[in-house]
């Protein structure tokens, strides 16, 4: 115990490689649920296997990284209205409150066969059920020269939130007043519909405020705004009137220094290159060889979220083949979760699942660091066609971007932040 | 239960017999769908119902009183209480689910 909590805090590399041999050590025997990354999906099931079953089922998380970093409201860092330390939150609420092993480690494999993982560090721990929940891998080598412009810092996705939001806003800090930054954004499904449209309405913000002659230009390699279309052109056109260019059906195909290439169009030049690749289900869920749909997404079976590849693996948040009208977003990720870990308890207690689970969306973008636009959904299980479906009536948009509704997206960021780690 | 059973390791024998024992694993299924129906408006209103941020009107709902939370869901539900979002949200419910979840949340501390 002394020596987990000893490398748990240590943090310097040194020492961990000191004491790398022994890290299995930290892994308690009787872990029987073990949940492979600590997001907004991974850390809400962790925590709702533990309250679900009344703290009786053991439950090890494993995340690499020191705290958990939010990408909702992490455009506002790029905005200039937030620090990323804000969007920090640590394990221990998980720890502590609900007795749940945090082993800051990357699981380098799974053994569906033996029901183990193996950590990067050495060990392997045995699990009765497996939640993984890897969020999005970004794939830079679907644009020839992204991979390099990316790994030199050049060229960055900032998609996870994290060292690249500061990054890139850093990149914006330098521009000159009359620069031009260009944000691509991939075909549909990709992680967060809405959240490009959100990072050029608030990299306009902070140009109309620092630097009023430079200019923001979106190419989409969709045909129109994935989400809440009219709602963001309106915010662009009114409140950053001739900041902010659309571009839509423009594929991007290769970059050559700070210039982008595409499928058809004419070649474009630009200061800051902001660049989304196609993105896919995590590493992890790839080489265990649960992506079988288009090799990208996980599919799963929506009662249970349980892989339709591997018995006992359950599959959630951005990684998997989502249903109809379903979005990859946090609070998605937090809904699969829950429905997930009901199922776990469910099965650990040799019940039958839920057979009308439930799954809420609500999304909110700010076009302003004051003003938001929110969608919402509910969807429910249809038990004839195995998927979910959005209830006929239900959900919808804003009618206007409002200030009420600001407050209420920060509301939710601490609430949903708190019901996964708190 | 069959795979668990199966297998011989020591760790799944200490499962079984705390499976068993009964415990909270006891709960019977109608208790935990209504607990996960609960779940899904802890993302905004705190887990459980104790919400952490009520300053932006994201209300805390546990302990409050059944009836007064079946009406005033049935309200937004019919649109007859004005909101931004809950009016969305409450059509995707049964005014059966809203009911079973009004009761969860009266029911916590
Ligand atoms: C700019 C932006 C804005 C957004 N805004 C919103 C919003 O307003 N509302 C909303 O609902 N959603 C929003 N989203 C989407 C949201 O961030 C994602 O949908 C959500 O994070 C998905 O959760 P997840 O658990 O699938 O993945 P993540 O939250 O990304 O978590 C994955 C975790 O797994 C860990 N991991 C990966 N592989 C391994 C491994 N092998 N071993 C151990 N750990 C591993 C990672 O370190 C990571 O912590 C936004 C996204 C972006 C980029």
């Amino acid at each position: 115990m002394q020596r987990r909590a000893l490398i748990q805090g240590a943090g310097a590399t040194g020492l961990l490689a000191l004491l790398g041999g022994c890290a299995t050590s930290r892994v308690p025997e009787s872990a029987k649920v073990v949940v492979v990354g600590g997001g907004y999906g991974g850390a809400t099931a962790a925590k709702y296997v533990r309250l679900l079953s009344d703290h009786k089922i053991d439950v090890v998380l494993i995340e690499p990284n020191d705290s958990f970093i939010s990408c909702p409201l992490s455009n506002l860092v790029l905005e200039g209205a937030r620090d990323l330390s804000s969007l920090a939150t640590s394990y221990d609420g998980l720890r502590r409150q609900h007795g749940i092993t945090v082993v800051k480690d990357y699981v380098s494999a799974v053994d569906p066969a033996k029901k183990t993982v193996t950590l990067a560090r050495g060990g392997s721990i045995r699990y009765d059920k497996l939640v993984l929940s890897p969020g999005v891998e970004l794939q830079l080598d679907t644009v020839p020269g992204l991979s390099e412009a990316h790994a030199e810092g050049r060229v960055l996705q900032a998609w996870k939130a994290g060292p690249e939001t500061v990054a890139l806003r850093k990149q914006l800090e330098a521009l000159p007043d009359g620069g031009v930054y260009a944000l691509t954004v991939p075909e549909a499904p990709y992680r967060c519909p809405p959240g490009p449209y959100e990072r050029v309405a608030l990299v306009a913000s902070y140009f109309k405020k620092a630097k009023p002659k430079s200019k923001v230009v979106l190419f989409d390699a969709n045909p129109d705004v994935t989400s809440k279309g009219a709602l963001f052109k309106k915010a662009w056109s009114e409140l950053y009137p001739g900041l902010i260019e659309y571009r839509p059906q423009h594929k991007v195909v290769g970059i050559e220094g700070n210039t982008l290439k595409f499928e058809v169009q004419e070649n474009f030049k630009a200061d800051v290159l902001n660049v989304l690749p196609q993105q896919r289900a995590g590493q992890i869920a790839v080489q265990t060889g649960l992506a079988n749909s288009n090799k990208r997404w996980v599919g799963v079976d929506y009662l249970t979220f349980q892989s339709t590849a591997a018995k006992d693996i359950h599959v959630i948040g951005d990684a998997i083949q989502l249903a109809a009208g379903m979005p990859k977003s946090g609070h998605m990720a937090n809904s699969h979760a829950k429905v997930a870990a009901a199922a776990i308890v469910s099965e650990l207690s040799g019940l039958a699942p839920n057979p009308k689970p439930l799954l809420t969306n609500t999304c909110y973008s700010f076009v302003a660091p004051d003003l938001v636009v929110h969608v919402a959904s509910v969807h429910e299980y249809v038990e004839a066609e195995k998927t979910f479906k959005t209830v006929a009536g239900s959900g919808g948009l804003s009618s206007e971007r409002n200030a009420l509704e600001a407050q209420y997206a920060l509301g939710w960021a601490k609430n949903i932040w708190a019901d996964a780690l708190g | 239960m069959k795979t668990l059973l199966a297998r011989s390791t020591l760790a799944a024998a200490a499962l079984v017999a705390s499976l068993a024992a009964g415990g909270a694993l006891a709960q019977d299924a109608a208790a935990l769908q209504v607990r996960s129906w609960a779940a899904t408006c802890a993302n905004c209103h705190g887990t459980e119902g104790r919400s952490s941020s009520t300053d932006a009107g994201l209300a805390k709902l546990a302990g409050l009183d059944k009836a007064y939370l079946v009406e005033q869901l049935t309200a937004f539900r019919e649109g007859k209480r004005p909101a931004t979002i809950m009016h969305q949200l409450t059509k995707g419910y049964t005014p059966a689910q809203l009911d079973a979840i009004a009761g969860y949340f009266a029911s916590q501390k």
